[in-house]
């Protein structure tokens, strides 16, 4: 491959154009299928993960749509309770585990070498291999919807109902083994975030000069390690109960049906941390940019992101208010639910101020902000009055809960996120999103958001429980549900825009440059798209803002190999240099891999024996994966 | 387009830096949290199983500790050579790291057929009750590391005895299935201490 | 929205049922000091929760058309900024910390139990009814009944959920907060219901196909009319008083009726079913799904899996003959 360079060839030995030109060749995707299936490049398999994370975004929202249609009149006939029950539980899943979690995760795949100053995420291989495994998860899932195999037991599968004698078919096995394979895919990428963040930062980049959006992602990828465990023994042990007759949730043999709730909600409330924090970090960056100014309280915003990550462990019975657990832990999780709003506080005051002293352009990405404090904060005053156990009794499992959760979830992270995609879309495509669609969106989108879900709050509070496929007439819900079902397609509209917007930018938006909107931050000082190897030489960093301090150059570091694919190790507080690394070539191993463990997993739906003789396939391809192959990236 | 400035040379840094400064040292680490969480929510499963029940164990005897016991010596005793492995490592010294690495992979080897007779001792089946469940299932995920860790040693041994084995990059490896085995070894105490003790207390 | 309370009679308001129910299901109309409480507690966190966005709301705007130059780093706009974020932290912690110790203080208050011995009621969940037992120490006095519950107005009552097959929620709002019901295990709901009326009340956690029909209704009553009604409830069913039904009971004791549902005083002794001895005195059938009429009954026997698809009772096939006959069993059945 590197047939043109001597072995160790420094960066300091070629010219500018030569070092470019060399670099792209090493660093290269070879184009075609083995190309597409082999590469390790972060941007790119950050692009397929944004790309599909977005396409299950569209799927479920489509369910949405039909549920809405479906309840806007009382005893409507149109979808069976069957079917409704397939389609509220994958509009859950999907849009936690194959939207929410995996989209946030590409964007940091995407963006947190680019802001740190590598040129590789760490563990190129296992990002690749995690690629494959959530499409693979995605694919399972929506194979089944579509062959009436879909999970009908909600996203959350409580038992017994998704127990061995109440889960008929294979239904609930297909939901447990697809959150074995977004949860493989989740974990991996953390892995590679925190090593990738600890690790390979550029020189200079101590602690206290890592971009906020970083930090946020660091924070993330240790509550994904530290929550997904639970639901991997929680769905490990509901496919055992299924498959080979465990007890662990059977009363009559000892087993427990709140133990299942326990393990569910110790993930799934930090699940919900997962999709906020990366968002914060997101509104964070916006508005640094936007006020043009640093953010004010940079320590408060940091020390806030890591205690919001570390209540997150504390809340999760919460959910479990209304299953009459003592009242000494009850009011625990009370305090520390309530207790979880002072981060969040603290960071929307730090914003304001930054606001406040800064001069604000309301560029689109900063609307989605606005709207973003709008309803994000609506949905932070339910959140402390569902923390009140008594309240909560009252208003658990009604669509005020539904109200409140998608003012958290689409207020305080879809919102940022598209504000994110309008901010970074330059970056990644080189191109500009229209200003004036934007606009559009944005005002569809907010719009269409609070008239669709703020009547929930109301249809809540006077008894439609969740859930439910459809509801009596005399029951007087009709007319709200039917101005809800016409504003969700207002929202529906919304979206449709921002994806029409999306797609004809890539080709015929502005040409952008390297750094559009004045940013301070490191991806910003390469070109718009970046490269295949991110920086032709190693940023330095010697402040927060690296763009601001210096505006017309950027300090770098020198004395890399051009011909195999190196990079910087440094140390975890300082970012002092330790080491030169080699970052893995492409390789088509990661994706064999993916295949024998999809088979396996899938498989394992139906025999205890496929994890037996399944191992065999999967051994020969981590064999294949990790075998040395005497290239130069393999020699030290 | 901005500038570059040079400001630092690197050209003097060591290539693949060893423990800390290594990313696959830190990689490991990172499973060795995902996975110690794991194993600490199956402790705590098994504990709630036990809080929940009336009388535990459920409906059978304690497991026979023969076994077991046996095993977590085993498992100490590799403790030894797995140090010894991990400082030949450093030192890049091939002929100790293979012989030793030959070593592992007995001393990783003699613990599966007590493991097999550990199972057998339980004295109960999955599919009896809960307890059975549980502890089938503890025993059963740490089985799982430790088969993972000892086909590790495997590949690596039949690595490290090829041309390839000669390597700053291989002998980081050895180090991190060394730090792995550590992992294994030090995870079944506690696990050790519940299918044993636990029934025995209560 | 008190207007919506019902204080009629339970007698007057049978017919009036499916009229009077619209709005029963809500939590703003409480007949009971629990839920009265709780409504409090939200427009008091409503109240202060709103203010609080509101004030967000207000410096958001006046931070955006602030005109001027960005104050940097150091200056003294920012450090009356720090000032000014501090007491906003500060502030937010003694609210929130203020809306806690009312949290507790209303489950403290919902807790208080009246000195009154409480009415026992054991509700037992399934897959998509209720059945409602009234336990008594003397056997022959207790009854089984389904789907709907009485309480005399002013005594407390003291409700023990379980669950037969997956787990279900016990929710009235008009009453008090939601309960699970949870296999293997017991949950005791206590309140005392302060206003005659009825109140409708649903299954709140998703228990499957039919989830959404699974209604049950809470009837509060003078103690009177709770002693009358128990009263017709603990006796066995009435004798047909003509032929018709008389060959209704007949078809319901020789099919398969009689495998799941109880009518007692005949041979009719299945428990799979609800209890049907005075379905005929009850305002729905199936859990909230039809009023009891004639006809619904009909309607309902001759084809389940249409009005209720999925749920556990099958289509016995009949023949026109003796499903009027049938039907006009149950109806009489009071």
């Amino acid at each position: 491959m590197s047939g043109a360079l001597e072995q160790d060839t420094r960066d300091t030995a070629l010219p500018p154009e030569r070092l470019a030109c060399e670099l792209a060749r090493v660093w290269r995707t070879p184009p075609g299928l083995l190309g597409f299936i082999g590469t390790v490049d972060h941007k790119r398999i950050a692009h397929r993960y944004i790309a599909t994370a977005f396409v299950f975004l569209a799927l479920g929202g489509v369910l949405a749509l039909a549920m809405r249609l479906q309840l806007a009149r009382p005893e409507a006939r149109l979808i069976g309770p069957d079917r409704y029950n397939q389609i509220f539980t994958m509009h859950g899943a999907t849009m936690m585990f194959l939207f929410a979690v995996p989209v946030m995760e590409a964007m940091a795949v995407y963006l947190v070498p680019l802001m740190v100053g590598t040129r590789n995420i760490a563990f190129p291989r296992l990002n690749a291999f995690s690629y494959w495994i959530y499409l693979a998860g995605g694919i399972l899932l929506w194979a089944a919807f579509a062959i009436d195999m879909g999970p009908d037991v909600g996203w959350f599968a409580y038992v017994p109902l998704s127990g061995p004698n109440y889960g008929s078919g294979k239904r609930a096995d297909i939901w447990a083994q697809m959150i074995t394979f977004t949860e493989l895919a989740a974990l991996a990428v953390a892995v590679e975030i925190v090593v990738t963040v600890l690790k390979q930062r550029a020189p200079g980049m101590s602690l206290d000069r890592i971009p906020l959006f970083v930090w946020s992602m660091l924070v993330t990828a240790f509550a994904v390690i530290g929550a997904l465990p639970a639901i991997m023994v929680a769905s490990t042990s509901l496919i055992l109960d299924r498959l080979v007759g465990t007890h662990f949730y059977n009363p009559s043999e000892g087993g427990d049906v709140l133990l299942w709730q326990h393990l569910f909600w110790f993930f799934g409330h930090p699940e919900v941390y997962i999709i906020f924090l990366p968002a914060v970090g997101m509104v964070s960056t916006i508005i640094t940019t936007f006020a043009r100014r640093p953010v004010f309280g940079y320590l408060a915003l940091v020390l806030s992101a890591i205690s919001t990550g570390v209540l997150a462990f504390g809340l999760w019975v919460h959910h479990m208010f209304a299953t009459g657990l003592p009242r000494l832990g009850e009011s625990f999780f009370t305090a520390s639910s309530m207790a979880i709003a002072i981060p969040n506080g603290v960071q929307i005051f730090c914003w304001l101020a930054t606001l406040a002293l800064g001069r604000p352009v309301l560029r689109v990405p900063m609307l989605f902000v606005l709207a973003f404090f709008f309803t994000f904060i609506i949905g932070g005053m339910t959140g402390v009055m569902v923390a009140s156990v008594p309240l909560d009794t009252q208003v658990h499992d009604t669509y005020f809960v539904v109200a409140h959760f998608h003012y958290v979830l689409i207020g305080g992270s879809v919102f940022p996120l598209i504000g994110a995609v309008y901010y970074w879309f330059p970056k990644i495509t080189g191109r500009m999103m229209s200003e004036y669609v934007g606009r559009w969106v944005a005002g569809l989108l907010f719009a269409g958001f609070n008239l669709t879900f703020f009547p929930m709050h109301i249809l809540g509070l006077i008894g439609m429980p969740r859930r439910v496929y459809t509801y009596p007439a005399s029951l007087s819900w009709g007319g709200l549900n039917l101005f809800v079902s016409m504003s969700a397609v207002v929202l529906a509209l919304g979206f449709l825009l921002f994806f029409v917007d999306a797609l004809r930018s890539m080709r015929g938006g502005a040409v952008a440059g390297s750094d559009p909107w004045g940013a301070p931050t490191l991806e910003w000082a390469t070109p718009s798209p970046p490269p295949s190897y991110n920086f032709a030489y190693i940023p330095v960093v010697n402040g927060l803002y690296p763009l601001w301090d210096d505006a017309t150059g950027v300090n770098v570091a020198t004395g890399l190999r051009v011909d195999r694919r190196e990079l910087i190790v440094s140390s975890v507080t300082e970012a002092r240099p330790e080491a030169r690394e080699s970052s893995p070539r492409n390789s088509v191993w990661p994706f064999w891999t993916a295949i024998a463990t999809s088979v396996v997993l899938i498989w394992s739906i139906f025999s205890p024996w496929a994890v037996v003789w399944g191992s065999v396939p999967i051994g020969i391809a981590l064999i294949g994966w990790f075998w040395p192959k005497a290239t130069p990236e393999d020699l030290a | 387009m901005r500038q570059p400035r040079v400001v630092a040379d690197l050209s003097k840094l060591p290539l693949h830096g060893f423990e800390t400064a290594s990313l696959t040292w830190w990689g490991t680490l990172a499973f060795m949290l995902i996975e110690g969480t794991g194993f600490l929510l199956t402790i705590a499963v098994y504990l709630y199983l036990v809080a929940v029940a009336p009388r535990w164990p459920i409906g059978a005897p304690p497991p026979d500790w023969r076994a077991g016991t046996a095993t977590t010596l085993v498992l100490l005793l590799s403790l030894v050579p797995n140090v010894m492995i991990a400082r030949a490592a450093e030192r890049q010294d091939i002929r100790r790291v293979r012989v030793l690495l030959i070593v592992m992979a007995a001393f990783g080897t003699a613990p599966i057929p007590l493991r097999v007779l550990e199972f057998r001792s339980l004295n109960v089946l999955w599919d009896s009750n809960a307890y059975g469940s549980v502890t089938w299932f503890l025993l059963g995920l740490h089985s799982t590391h430790f088969v993972t860790d000892l086909a590790e040693t495997f590949v690596l041994v039949a690595v490290m005895f090829t041309r390839h084995g000669e390597n700053r990059r291989r002998f980081g490896d050895v180090q991190d299935n060394a730090l792995y085995w550590n992992f294994v070894v030090f995870t079944w105490l506690p696990i050790y201490a519940v299918l044993y003790g636990v029934p025995r207390l209560t | 929205m008190s207007s919506a309370r019902h204080r009629f009679p339970y007698a007057i308001v049978t017919p009036l049922l499916l009229a009077a129910c619209s709005g029963a299901q809500s939590a703003f109309t409480p007949g009971s000091p629990q839920s009265q409480a709780l409504r409090s507690l939200f427009w008091l966190m409503t109240i202060v929760c709103g203010v609080i966005w509101l004030l967000v709301m207000l410096s958001l705007i006046l931070a955006i058309w602030r005109r001027g130059p960005a104050a940097l780093a150091g200056s003294p706009q920012e450090r009356r900024a720090t000032m000014v974020v501090g007491t906003c932290v500060m502030a937010t912690v003694a609210v929130i910390a203020a809306l806690t110790v009312v949290s507790y203080a209303a489950t403290r208050r919902m807790a208080e139990a009246g000195a009154e011995e409480p009415l026992t009621i054991r509700v037992r969940a399934s897959q998509w009814w209720w059945e409602v037992e009234y336990p008594d120490t003397i056997a022959s006095h207790g009854f089984i009944t389904a789907n709907e519950i009485h309480v005399p107005v002013g005594r407390p009552v003291r409700v023990e959920l379980e669950a037969a097959d997956v787990i279900h929620s016990f929710w009235v709002p008009g009453i008090a907060g939601k309960l699970d019901t949870i296999p293997g295990r017991t949950n005791t709901l206590t309140f005392t219901a302060r206003h005659i009326g009825v109140y409708r009340g649903q299954c709140a956690e998703f228990c499957g196909l039919q989830h959404a029909h699974m209604a049950l209704l809470l009837v509060v009553q003078d103690p009177r009319g709770f002693a009358r009604w128990e009263d017709v409830q603990r006796t066995q069913a009435v004798t047909p008083s003509d032929t018709e039904q008389m060959r209704g009971r007949e078809v319901l004791v020789s099919r398969q009726c009689a495998a799941c549902h109880t009518v007692r005083g005949t041979m009719a002794s299945g428990r799979l079913g609800p209890d049907l001895t005075h379905i005929g005195g009850r305002a729905f059938l199936a859990a909230g799904l039809l009023p009891v009429t004639r006809g619904s009954l009909a309607a309902w026997v001759a084809d389940p899996q249409t009005l209720k698809p999925g749920n556990n009772m099958p289509l016995v096939p009949l023949s026109p003959d003796d499903l009027r006959a049938v039907s006009a069993y149950l109806a009489a059945l009071r």
